[in-house]
């Protein structure tokens, strides 16, 4: 339009694709945005941010104590993550990974206190791990019947199984579980040979993620499963259409994705705690979910976001004993950190236009010819 | 009786903070927006809520105002909330994220914010941050003359409840008449369920939703201030508050998205959360009477999709972001 | 008033991305008089008619209502300048009534009172011919309901511009007639009407003026009493076409399939389908017609096994042993196999493909997100052995469509969404026949088609009919069924109302049988 005056000052136009480099670029540069905020929060609570952000690498990265303890956060969330990839993959919002996580572990720490006197290490492992993916897979089943069968809110109705078996371990951790002496609220700690064995000083979990990372691509790249929860994902019409059956394998993907859930619930009590609480996914579950979507559902991407939040956390532990700033602040900088991750996704896929713009473009590419 | 009244005093007690909760989702999600961070929005506004009346009290001191210390926390806890629906209406709205994602880290970053606060509240007077007695007086009792409260059992059935009980049903009461028989609310409810014929019939889609989510998230926080200072007493406990977002969002699919319902739903799940105390049965332990409310929302959403009511469904675009030139 | 300019356009433009839908328009619409604004699907019609009300924002050019130059930002702009238009996919909100909808969006002074927006909906349509009631909920409504909604919803805004976006798309030929006879009165009324079509005939038949757009440019305006069909064919597609399809007679004619007393429900327990009959033979296309959602889609998926049937059978028989597509399937019984009972998957391998061009052209078929090597193996990837998927053969498939259907893509690896309309249905299509079907069940496989895709589609249908396939072909356009079917069969309301032999029977004959059972004669004795 010729007289700019009455066009909108910007408009917004799809874009068709974008260099992987100029993506990662904006995604960076969002990341670093979010520092620069966080920095200022640290600021307003009475302290230095560059000293603030030094404690945290120092805190997280610095020792070989604190990058277990890094390691030792960065291990569910990444799990947790790899479970939701390929429910989201099929466009089935679970958000239901924190209850997943508990069912699996409950299961699991059931053979670890029941069982251990009876089995040797080895298999008492193994079975906890499968109690763990059993009870985890069931948890996430059970949403997932009824949005199969009658197309019931699986958003709603995960978020409700998270509190549901939250309450059930609160009760077994106050009542049928409790250690003697009654009164604690507490479970009695696993036998040695209910724990998982160390590698580099952090429990073995970690190589398990990590396992988990690849078979989780090659799984949604290049399996007859990975392929139909694309095809569900785009549009189940079509998925209809080619003749598979939707309802089965959104209950067999969930079933999947509780499982690896449960898992992770499994390396939580018998690795990171050798000890079952109702806590005990401590919203990896939710912060997992957050991490799956920003990473666009690529398992490696999952990697490197996963460690990010987990030096944080690490990060702001050590600020609250050594500058005696909230441990929430971590809390805090990791949302900031994700709205400037989501928002920065809209300059991925959108073009803004501003008024006058265009024409000054086309008038440069005239000269230029 | 007295037992019952006692039950039902309490499970008004618990259920005022769930309505706000809920209604002001309900206001969000009448607009499409499905919200998931009304957790960390109670937060912020139950540790700024706090704040605002403690420190109005601490800059007074004896001439404190104790109507005013209401409308202070009313505002500041309102405001906290708005702020953070705020953030989520631009990136959802604006910049089109996925809601269920941003949701969550507005819960995040909410629930961090409201301990953070809460935290370096402590830390900066040095001993818990608590309102005095005749704050938490004015936070509590019932704005009726004794006279009526003193009525035998209608006394303190209806007239025994703190001023937000009745501030709360009036609010609820105003959106459901707002939502059904005013012209802009039938504009919302367009919004909500189908953004491009709203829009093509000249209503502007990105206003409703900007206003409603932020109008919506300041009343929920209201329920988070509420809940620390009656429930909990007035000082920073962040224990306590956990869950109630959560259980907001349960109780808007448990309403069927209606405001009227919300009122009774609010004390029914009210009642639920105290049930344990109040009525304590050998065979069930109090932490699977607490799950009761969880267990019954889902029961509720089963049957919905069940019953295939064509009104009594979620707004069709829940969730969906909203790009006119989409083609 | 009669004759003057009402609203002109000069140099409208509009790109999306580097496709440029509409490139310099001008366009000049009368008060008093009915414009049709003519082009293939694809030629920026409904872009640049959505830029006049509001719903895009034009790059270049300039609007002018009454002679004044105006800025039409959104679609209250433009019914702030007596605008209004009526989409082809109705803009409703399904759970509010009549009433609701059409008091969408006004700016109202004072209290708000739904029941005297109800009286003047009544008012409207006693005044024009329109029969609504306003308290009934938008969900219970027929399509052609729908569309008196957004009629009145444009009229109750007192707007004097209407633009109809192909409005006879979803009507039967005597709803068209009705709307006709609206559109007529309101001419009267001194209103300026645009229509949106491609169908010639509606041109000729309602229209002062038609205007011609062709790939995005426009091509000039002609009176209508001054023209032809043929030659308003050439301005749309650029040259001389025959409009004739042909119907050619195929070698082999034997019985294919046969359906006996199908019935099906939905998920409120409303019958789709009631008791069914009906034979399709090889070397035949079966014409399937109807008003929209009179069961042709439940229809084609109960064969393919897609729809849970309640009663009825359908028996399968194979073809000729020493036709060309004999022996590529599992053999059945030469008695008629019955195909109820089996999965999808079991009863495409028996030979029976089904093509579903949905609404949305993508969705049902295929899939947007993907690129040609993954929609090609979408329904053989069971076939591989193992848990992985092999991308060898639908690469190789992929490779060869695009040289034989001459598909325009910049790669097998493309996402078939950034292909255009013709070209999406090519795969569809493509890799239907690929699978060398004994029976090709396709819906709509050109719609949203210029005219050139269509005939290559039609002749695609054609070459499968002559080498002694059944197909069976739902159509939205009955002009083209009549052309090219050599039988029709006429769905109204779940139950067959009449199947007419294609080369005999009248679009009038067909039209009848759409809306009542039993057909003319019963119609006949209606009147």
């Amino acid at each position: 339009m010729h007289n700019g005056e009455k066009t909108p000052l910007i408009r917004l136009a799809k874009r068709e694709s974008m260099p992987a480099a100029a993506q990662w670029g904006i995604r960076i540069a969002a990341i670093l945005l979010a520092l620069v905020v966080g920095g200022l929060v640290i600021l307003i609570s009475g302290n230095n941010p560059v000293q603030g952000y030094a404690t945290i690498v120092e805190g997280a990265l610095g020792k070989t104590s604190g990058i277990r303890q890094t390691v030792k956060n960065f291990i569910p969330l990444l799990g947790a993550a790899l479970a939701i990839a390929p429910c989201f993959k099929m466009r089935f919002w679970n958000i239901g990974a924190e209850g997943q996580i508990t069912a699996g572990a409950m299961c699991a720490t059931y053979f670890a206190l029941f069982w251990a006197d009876r089995l040797p290490q080895v298999p008492l492992l193994l079975i906890m791990c499968a109690a763990g993916a059993v009870g985890g897979g069931i948890w996430a089943l059970i949403p997932a019947f009824f949005k199969a069968r009658w197309g019931t809110n699986e958003t709603l109705f995960t978020l409700m199984m998270n509190y549901i078996i939250i309450g059930v371990v609160k009760w077994l951790q106050g009542g049928p579980w409790e250690k003697i002496p009654r009164g604690s609220q507490q479970i009695e700690q696993f036998a040695s040979n209910a724990c998982l064995p160390r590698v580099a000083g952090v429990y073995c979990g970690w190589i398990i993620v990590l396992v988990l990372t690849v078979l989780m691509f090659l799984y949604m790249r290049y399996t007859k499963h990975g392929y139909e929860i694309a095809v569900i994902g785009e549009s189940e019409n079509t998925a209809r259409y080619a003749g598979m059956n939707v309802g089965w394998i959104i209950m067999r993907t969930m079933f999947l994705s509780g499982a690896i859930a449960g898992i992770v619930g499994f390396l939580l009590v018998s690795g990171a705690n050798n000890t079952l609480y109702s806590g005990v996914a401590n919203n990896a579950g939710f912060t997992a979910i957050t991490v799956a979507w920003l990473a666009q559902l690529n398992p490696f991407a999952m990697v490197g976001i996963s460690a990010l939040l987990a030096v944080l956390q690490k990060g702001a532990d050590t600020l609250n004993t050594q500058m005696s700033i909230p441990v929430s602040l971590s809390d805090v900088i990791t949302g900031v950190l994700l709205f400037f991750m989501l928002g920065c996704e809209f300059f991925i896929n959108y073009r803004l236009i501003f008024r006058g713009a265009e024409e000054r473009q086309a008038r440069k590419e005239a000269a230029k010819s | 009786m007295t037992f019952l009244l006692n039950l039902i005093t309490a499970a008004v007690l618990y259920g005022t903070p769930l309505l706000y909760g809920t209604t002001g989702e309900i206001l969000t999600e009448k607009s499409g927006n499905l919200n998931l961070g009304v957790e960390g929005m109670m937060f912020m506004g139950g540790a700024v809520g706090l704040g605002a009346a403690f420190y109005y009290e601490k800059l007074t001191g004896a001439a404190v105002s104790a109507p005013l210390a209401v409308v202070i926390a009313i505002a500041g806890s309102f405001l906290a909330g708005a702020a953070g629906a705020l953030i989520f209406s631009f990136l959802t709205i604006t910049l089109r994220a996925n809601q269920n994602v941003t949701g969550l880290a507005l819960t995040i970053f909410g629930t961090g914010v409201g301990q953070y606060l809460g935290e370096f509240m402590r830390v900066q007077e040095g001993t818990y941050v608590a309102v005095s007695n005749t704050l938490k007086a004015a936070f509590n009792n019932s704005p009726f003359p004794a006279a009526l409260q003193q009525l035998p059992v209608v006394g303190s059935l209806l007239f025994g409840h703190s001023i937000f009980t009745y501030l709360g049903i009036a609010m609820a009461v105003a959106m459901g008449l707002y939502l059904r028989r005013s012209r802009s609310g039938l504009y919302l409810r367009a919004v909500g369920e189908s953004p491009a014929t709203a829009d093509a019939a000249g209503i502007s889609v990105a206003r409703y939703k900007y206003l409603a989510t932020v109008i919506g998230g300041g009343i929920s926080a209201v329920g988070g201030m509420v809940y620390i200072m009656t429930v909990v007493g007035g000082v920073w406990n962040h224990e306590g508050l956990s869950g109630e977002g959560w259980l907001a969002v349960a109780l808007v699919i448990f309403c069927l998205w209606s405001p009227y319902r919300a009122i009774w739903g609010s004390i029914l799940f009210g009642g639920l959360l105290i049930l344990y105390l109040r009525m304590p049965i050998d065979l069930i332990p109090d932490q699977i009477y607490k799950i009761l409310p969880y267990v019954v929302t889902v029961v509720v959403l089963i049957f919905t999709s069940l019953r295939n009511n064509r009104d009594k469904q979620p707004p069709a675009s829940l969730g969906l972001a909203y790009f006119r030139e989409e083609r | 008033m009669e004759g003057t300019s009402a609203i002109q356009l000069k140099g409208i433009t509009k790109r999306f991305g580097s496709v440029v839908a509409n490139d310099h328009i001008d366009l000049d619409v009368k008060r008093g008089q009915i414009l049709s604004l003519l082009g293939e699907n694809g030629s920026g019609k409904t872009t640049l008619m959505n830029m006049i009300s509001g719903i895009y924002f034009p790059d270049e050019g300039h609007i002018f209502v009454e002679g004044k130059e105006v800025t039409i930002r959104s679609p209250k702009d433009a019914y702030a300048l007596g605008i209004g238009m009526i989409h082809q996919h109705f803009k409703l909100v399904d759970v509010f009534t009549a009433a609701e909808n059409i008091v969408l969006g006004l700016e109202g002074k004072g209290r708000f009172d739904i029941r005297s927006a109800g009286r003047r909906v009544k008012e409207i349509s006693e005044k024009y011919g329109f029969d609504i009631d306003p308290d009934k909920k938008v969900y219970d409504m027929s399509v052609s309901e729908k569309q008196t909604v957004e009629i009145i919803k444009v009229l109750y805004r007192g707007a004097d511009i209407l633009i109809l976006d192909e409005p006879t798309a979803v009507l039967t030929p005597q709803e068209t007639e009705k709307l006709f006879a609206v559109l007529r009165n309101m001419r009267a009324d001194g209103k300026a009407i645009v229509i949106i079509t491609h169908k010639l005939h509606e041109v000729m038949a309602l229209s002062d003026q038609v205007a011609v757009l062709r790939k995005g440019r426009y091509i000039g305006t002609v009176n209508t009493a001054e023209t032809n069909p043929q030659a308003l064919t050439e301005m749309m597609v650029g040259r001389a076409v025959s409009l004739n399809i042909d119907r050619p007679e195929a070698k082999y004619k034997d019985l294919r399939l046969e359906v006996k007393g199908l019935t099906c429900r939905d998920h409120e327990g409303v019958k789709t389908l009631d008791d069914v009959s009906f034979q399709a033979f090889g070397g035949e296309i079966l014409g399937i017609a109807g008003i929209a959602g009179s069961g042709q889609k439940e229809l084609l998926e109960a064969i393919a096994g897609l729809q849970h049937v309640e009663a009825g059978s359908v028996l399968y028989y194979p073809p000729h042993p020493n036709s060309d597509i004999a022996g590529y399937h599992v053999p059945v019984d030469r008695n008629g196999e019955e195909l109820v009972g089996k999965n999808p998957t079991q009863i495409r391998k028996v030979g029976v493909s089904l093509a579903f061009v949905p609404e949305d052209r993508l969705g049902m078929g295929l899939v947007a997100g993907m690129d040609m090597v993954d929609n090609m193996m979408l329904k053989t990837y069971r076939e591989h052995k193992g848990p992985f998927v092999d991308r060898k053969a639908p690469r190789a498939l992929a490779e060869r469509l695009i040289e034989e259907l001459e598909i325009v893509t910049p790669g097998v690896s493309t996402p078939v969404r950034r292909l255009s309309g013709g070209n999406v249905q090519k795969v569809l299509v493509g890799r239907e026949i690929d699978s060398t079907p004994t029976v090709l069940m396709t819906a709509y496989p050109v719609r949203g088609l210029d005219i050139n895709s269509s005939y290559t589609i039609y002749g695609l249908l054609n070459q499968q009919k002559l080498k002694g396939v059944a197909v069976i072909l739902v159509g939205e356009d009955l002009d083209v069924l009549l052309e090219l079917c050599d039988r029709i069969l006429v769905l109204c309301g779940g139950k067959v109302s009449g199947i007419v032999d294609g080369r005999g029977t009248t679009k009038e004959e067909v039209g009848l049988y759409m809306t009542h059972v039993g057909g003319g004669k019963e119609a006949a004795q209606d009147a």
